[in-house]
């Protein structure tokens, strides 16, 4: 069936099955391959985009239920010129990433985690992430870095 | 992980809901979908046509009706964790609409979906039993209110019959003071146990993960009625009661740690 | 070695920012699952749900007429398309028993996940969807579980090999001499230690993609992997493809941790399948298909004996273990125990040892190298038994450690089992890291709270760990059976606009080499990074290489850079004394430019000196045109990194749940290149010792099931239950490479389990708890806490 979204600002329209999952969608229909899959349990949050603003796992999300919604990807953070936006930019002073895979799925659940909290602190910011797993960085530098970018995007207690 | 193939439609209205849930016996509703979706892409539900109520915006609210509050079915646990009306008036329920999960399963996951899953080791639903909460459904034969405590039957089983639709969820004022302790590994887990318990006139304790559904310590609640200590309540909470083993706690554990838990809870009660 | 060019300010050991990120984090970097190509087949690996069965029939009739299916095929099918089994790389025994594994199980299936059959189809979905339509037979067996067990034979996991040992290993230097320690000691402790399985779990599941050129008849393999080169080798090997035909690409790889460092199933079939379809061929791999069919780590059962003098000073160190390598034995599957091996006596001094690994078959998912591959086994070991002499003889488990340290001036330390530790200040670097945690205020509080009858007790956990890493000298190898050498390449190419190009054979999946290569090879030419690029992980481009692993990619991959870059310095000198008309002993260099001592203006910039090389128009005799230079670089000896790490945790003696409250480490990896690339290998290194400790474990049902191959029931850690960390460093330059340089990318997940393991036994000792096995669930540490107060 014809589903339709915007993501990242562009209106998309593809005919799937009603069984594609919003992940699938991005990454296959769409060509947005920026979104990873890390588990098949809804577990890792590698697959974490922003639906309507809000934080969601999109291998949890069937295609058909985005219907009409506006879906940000990492793909649309940064300046169409590249500039990194201010929390991307902290991930990468805080070495806040190592394979990366674990990324943009950290950092879009970081995204919505900083615009619904004001005055995060370290513990927020740690249960805040409970549903992203990473293996490389042992989380240390990744808190560093939504930290480092509440404050700056200033909503910082 | 791919669900097998299944037909889609979207519900315009409550009424509409209805009519295209009876149209095929395998159809399921689905809200969030935090639930289904994951149990379909293992295969392990493959329903024939989901009726998707996600649009049914009208079953998303928090109202203060006096002596009760009423929570939509389609109210996303992210709302109830940060409803400043629940806040006010019923904190519980948005602190453990707080652990569900994580952020983005609470995004999307619904208090009705929650409540209508019926799983025994889900959070929201001890709480709402201990909460003497009630559940609203409507279907072919009309509306009805169905008690927390006769609504949660058994492993992923409810009173509402497949062609009903849960809209609503009434839980009393009245509490005094309360507490809810959930014991996992890691925060975005489910519970091993979690304990519900709840001072509103008398005191109600219910069970986490306990059993195939949500549970009343009636050994507990029992104690409490006849004047035990709290050490003496707790160390019946788990009577009657023969909670599963799995990978988290052997059954012996879950027994122990209800114990604990609860005399933790209810020494916060006091 | 050669004198380094002389600059203002080198970029060695600054936080540079990496160069990685920015595309990692747009979402513009490819990983295998995100290459599609038009035509691609996908297909689908049906897997055993038996752990050991016969097969006695497949049906595959209905699956073959799905929708969009292209071919099913089981094991006979393909017979054709293997010139070989499947490879194992290290027979560390003539003698070892090595049963043949191919790519499909034919008759016999001998662990759930073992692969029966593959569906050919256009897309994942109807793979998926076909596989789903196969019917198979099995005739269960007994299965084959634990470990002791095995080691009986009771049943046998490969029935015509008659046993299931398959391979002993010892290192006795002089028995006797160990017997008479034994016999001779004050105090002897025997403890007996699980490792227990783990699953490496790395956030990106495996994934294949094989392309074939139909017409050259050549193929390009996509592989989530970190041995690219070992891959291209063994690959050609098996399936009978000339090496020359055969272009092995890791692309962007989401970590790896020792599961991709491997030959798998998957990559042989999506290549023999686009042979056979002249299609390319994706796969990509499910979360709870990984945990089966990708390795495990771990999984021993450890018999650590310690003697001591009455003073607690060691006399002798004699360890037994079984180690799980599970139904067949993978590339290095055999040799992670002997990586182990040499080290159980850690950093304390002792002269006499004695170690014997058995490798036993099991009806388990196979098990390989695991980050950190045998030496996080050694270290727990000693670690946990050095604590329980300490109990023994009654003193702190510090002054335990301090009466037993090597000293300095031991260095280099000739090892009882025949190593040459390179260097080290042990009591220096053990001192730093008690002081900076308060170690004696702690263990105050502990008393304290011990005595107000506090029922949440504080433990304090110390680690020292040491390990060899920088795989490795080749002669070493070859004395351990290995079937390969150690070295490492690398290639450095001034091009004619002066930008330089750095070759190689490392295959980062995270650590980043680009980085870090590139600062090498700045700090010696003194040109800028931004002009630097580093090429790597595409046997193309990067024809020679060993890969990635084992600690090895900086002190082997990076000295190669180094020694490259220094040989292209060399030959531009001689081409700038050339052109100035200078000695070459008169030119100085400095940030890029060769400069004529004494002679100001008259210089010669290495821009200039490139182009030069390239128009060749006017090069001394004899010298051949252009600026590059290659390096195989094979090292002399391993290094040794150590350090110190620190555990305080809290234990809830009435639900048994740990609370990690501090967690310290003062570690010393000889000089360090980039110290942000550094801390953030020490902290991911943690979180996963911390995660044996406390979170995972492969568990398996008496009928070989695995019970959680998910990461919702796998319990991978995540930032809310752990701790930021305090890091701190001693800085002993290693003597074995020129940068000095150790290793650091399992320093952390050696250290951390037994330090959290000592600290949860030392906050119950006081209650008699000895011994806690992994991972200290909540319910594992209640029941001791139970069994201790009932004793
Ligand atoms: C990773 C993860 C972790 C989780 N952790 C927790 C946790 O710790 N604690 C916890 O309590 N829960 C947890 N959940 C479950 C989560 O709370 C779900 O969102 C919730 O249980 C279901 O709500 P839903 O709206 O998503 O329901 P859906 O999945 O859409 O539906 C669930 C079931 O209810 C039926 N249904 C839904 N709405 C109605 C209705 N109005 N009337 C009748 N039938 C209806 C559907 O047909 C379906 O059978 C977790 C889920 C995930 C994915
Ligand atoms: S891929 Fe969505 S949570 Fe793991
Ligand atoms: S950076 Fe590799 S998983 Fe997070």
């Amino acid at each position: 069936m014809k589903v339709s979204m915007k993501i990242n600002g562009v209106e998309y329209e593809r005919d799937v099955e009603p069984r594609r999952l919003l992940v699938h969608y991005i990454r296959e229909d769409v060509g947005l391959t920026g979104t990873n899959v890390g588990c098949d349990t809804s577990s890792c949050g590698a697959c974490t985009v922003l639906m309507d603003g809000k934080s969601v796992k999109s291998c949890t999300v069937l295609a058909v239920q985005a219907e009409g919604a506006e879906i940000t990807t990492i793909e649309g953070l940064a300046e169409p010129d590249g500039t990194l936006h201010p929390l991307q930019r902290a991930f990468q002073e805080c070495h806040g990433l190592q394979c990366g895979y674990c990324t943009p799925g950290m950092v879009m659940a970081s995204l919505s985690l900083i615009k619904e909290n004001p005055g995060l602190d370290e513990r927020k910011v740690r249960e805040g992430l409970e549903g992203n797993l990473c293996r490389c960085t042992g989380y240390h530098n990744i808190v560093k870095a939504v930290l480092q970018a509440a404050d700056e995007m200033g909503v910082k207690a | 992980m791919y669900p097998s193939k299944f037909d889609y439609v979207r519900a315009l209205s409550v009424d509409d809901a209805l009519e295209k849930i009876a149209s095929d016996e395998e159809a399921k509703f689905i809200a969030g979908g935090h639930s289904l979706v994951p149990l379909m892409k293992f295969r392990l539900a493959t329903p024939s046509l989901l009726v998707d109520i996600g649009g049914l915006h009208d079953l998303s609210y928090i109202k203060d009706e006096g002596d009760h509050l009423a929570i939509g079915a389609l109210t996303r646990h992210t709302e109830v964790e940060h409803s400043q009306l629940l806040q006010a008036e019923l904190p519980m329920l948005s602190y453990v609409a707080s652990l569900v999960g994580d952020p983005q399963v609470r995004h999307r996951g619904t208090i009705g979906g929650s409540v209508a899953h019926g799983d025994g080791a889900s959070d929201l639903p001890a709480a709402l039993l201990a909460l003497d909460a009630s559940m609203i459904a409507v279907g072919p034969s009309g509306r009805r209110e169905i008690p927390a405590k006769e609504f949660f039957k058994g492993f992923l089983e409810t009173a509402l019959s497949p062609d009903e639709l849960l809209v609503e969820i009434k839980v009393p004022k009245g509490v005094s003071s309360w507490s809810y302790k959930k014991f996992n590994r890691r925060a975005q887990d489910w519970a091993i146990v979690g304990v519900a318990a709840v001072k509103n006139g008398s005191t109600k304790v219910a069970f986490v993960n306990m059993g195939s559904s949500p549970l009343r310590s009636t050994g507990c609640e029992d104690a409490l009625r006849s004047g035990a200590t709290i050490e003496e309540a707790a160390e019946r909470a788990a009577e009657g009661i023969e909670p599963p083993s799995d990978l988290n706690a052997s059954s012996e554990f879950r027994v122990h740690l209800a114990k604990v838990l609860t005399r933790r809870a209810l020494e916060e009660l006091s | 070695m050669t004198q380094v060019a002389e600059q203002g300010t080198s970029v060695i050991g600054k936080k540079v920012l990496r160069r990685e990120d920015p595309a990692l984090l747009a979402g513009e970097s490819k990983f295998v699952a995100d290459l599609d190509v038009p035509g691609a087949l996908n297909i689908f690996v049906l897997r055993s749900t038996a752990a050991n069965a016969r097969i006695k029939a497949i049906d595959t009739t209905a699956a073959k007429e799905s929708k969009g299916v292209v071919a099913v095929y089981v094991a006979a099918d393909l017979e054709s398309e293997w010139a070989g089994p499947m490879p194992c790389a290290w027979p560390v025994t003539a003698d070892m028993k090595n049963p043949p594994h191919y790519p499909l199980a034919k008759d016999t299936v001998r662990y759930v996940g073992d692969a029966v059959a593959v569906v050919v189809a256009e897309g994942a979905e109807e793979a998926a969807d076909a596989a789903a339509l196969i019917e198979v037979t099995y005739e269960e067996l007994p299965a084959v579980v634990d470990l002791e067990e095995a080691a009986k034979d009771t049943h046998l996991v490969h029935e015509s090999l008659g046993t299931n040992t398959s391979y002993v290993w010892e290192l006795n230097p002089n028995p006797e001499a160990l017997e008479r320690a034994f016999s001779s000691a004050k105090y002897v402790v025997s403890e007996r230690y699980i490792q227990q399985r783990l699953i490496p779990a790395a956030m990106e599941p495996r994934g294949v993609l094989a392309i074939p050129s139909p017409i050259g008849g050549d193929y390009t393999l996509y592989s989530a992997t970190q041995v690219p080169h070992i891959l291209k080798v063994m690959a050609a090997l098996t399936l009978g493809i000339a090496e020359t035909k055969l272009r092995v690409i890791a692309p962007s790889v989401g970590g790896g941790f020792g599961s991709k460092l491997n030959v798998y199933a998957e990559e042989l079939l999506c290549l023999a399948l686009s042979r056979r379809h002249r299609r390319p061929v994706r796969w990509v791999e499910e979360r709870s298909e990984g945990g089966q069919a990708t390795i495990h780590g771990r999984g021993q059962v450890q018999n650590i004996e310690l003697a001591a003098d009455e003073n607690g000073k060691l006399l002798g160190v004699r360890v037994s273990l079984i180690a799980d390598m599970g139904a067949y034995l993978q590339l290095v599957t055999p040799g992670v125990p002997l990586l182990g091996a040499f080290l159980y006596h850690g950093v304390y001094h002792v002269e006499n040892y004695g170690f014997k690994a058995v490798g036993v078959f099991t009806n388990k998912t196979p098990t390989d190298a695991y980050r950190g591959a045998g030496r996080p086994e050694a270290t727990y070991a000693i670690e946990r038994a050095m604590d329980a002499l300490a109990r023994k003889v009654g003193v702190d488990p510090a002054e335990i450690r301090r009466r037993n340290l090597i000293q300095p001036e031991q260095f280099p330390y000739n090892s009882p089992a025949g190593l040459v530790f390179d260097s080290g200040d042990y009591p220096a670097n053990f001192k730093v890291a008690l002081d900076r945690l308060g170690y004696s205020k702690l263990r105050e509080e502990q008393a304290q709270r011990r005595a107000s009858g506090s029922r949440r007790h504080l433990g304090i956990g110390i680690s020292f760990f040491v390990e060899m890493c920088g795989l490795a000298p080749s002669r070493v190898l070859a004395s351990l059976n290995y079937s390969a050498g150690g070295w490492e390449s690398a290639t450095v190419r001034v091009l004619p606009t002066s930008k330089v190009q750095v070759v190689t054979g490392t295959a980062p999946h995270g650590q980043g080499h680009e980085t870090s290569w590139a600062m090498i090879v700045a700090d010696k030419l003194g040109v800028p990074l931004e002009d630097i690029e580093v090429l790597h992980s595409d046997t193309a481009i990067a024809p020679h290489g060993m890969d990635t692993y084992g600690s090895r990619s900086l002190s082997v991959g990076g000295t190669a850079v180094h020694l490259a870059t220094e040989r292209v310095l060399d030959k531009a000198r001689k081409l700038a004394a050339h052109q100035l008309e200078v000695s070459e002993e008169d030119l100085e260099y400095s940030s890029g430019v060769f400069s004529v001592k004494g002679v100001p203006g008259k210089v010669m910039p290495l821009a200039g000196v490139a182009f030069e090389a390239f128009t060749a128009h006017n090069l001394p005799d004899g010298m051949e045109p252009n600026l590059e230079a290659s390096v195989s670089w094979d090292p002399p000896n391993f290094t040794f990194p150590y350090g110190t790490h620190l555990a305080v945790v809290e234990v809830d003696e009435e639900t048994g749940k740990v609370e990690l409250l501090r967690y310290l480490s003062i570690d010393d990896c000889g000089n360090q290149i980039n110290p942000l690339i550094v801390e953030g290998q020490i902290h991911g290194g943690i979180v996963q010792g911390i995660a044996q400790a406390l979170y995972e474990e492969a568990v398996y049902d008496r009928d070989g099931n695995l019970l959680n191959p998910s990461l919702a029931d796998y319990l991978v850690p995540s930032a809310a239950e752990m701790p930021s960390f305090e890091l701190g460093q001693t800085v002993t330059p290693s003597p074995t490479n020129p940068l000095g340089v150790k290793g650091i990318g399992e320093a952390g997940t050696i250290a951390s389990t037994p330090a959290i393991m000592n600290a949860i036994v030392d906050a119950l000792s006081h209650l008699g708890v000895t011994n806690i096995e992994m991972p200290a669930s909540p319910e594992r540490v209640w029941r001791a806490i139970q069994d201790a107060v009932a004793s």
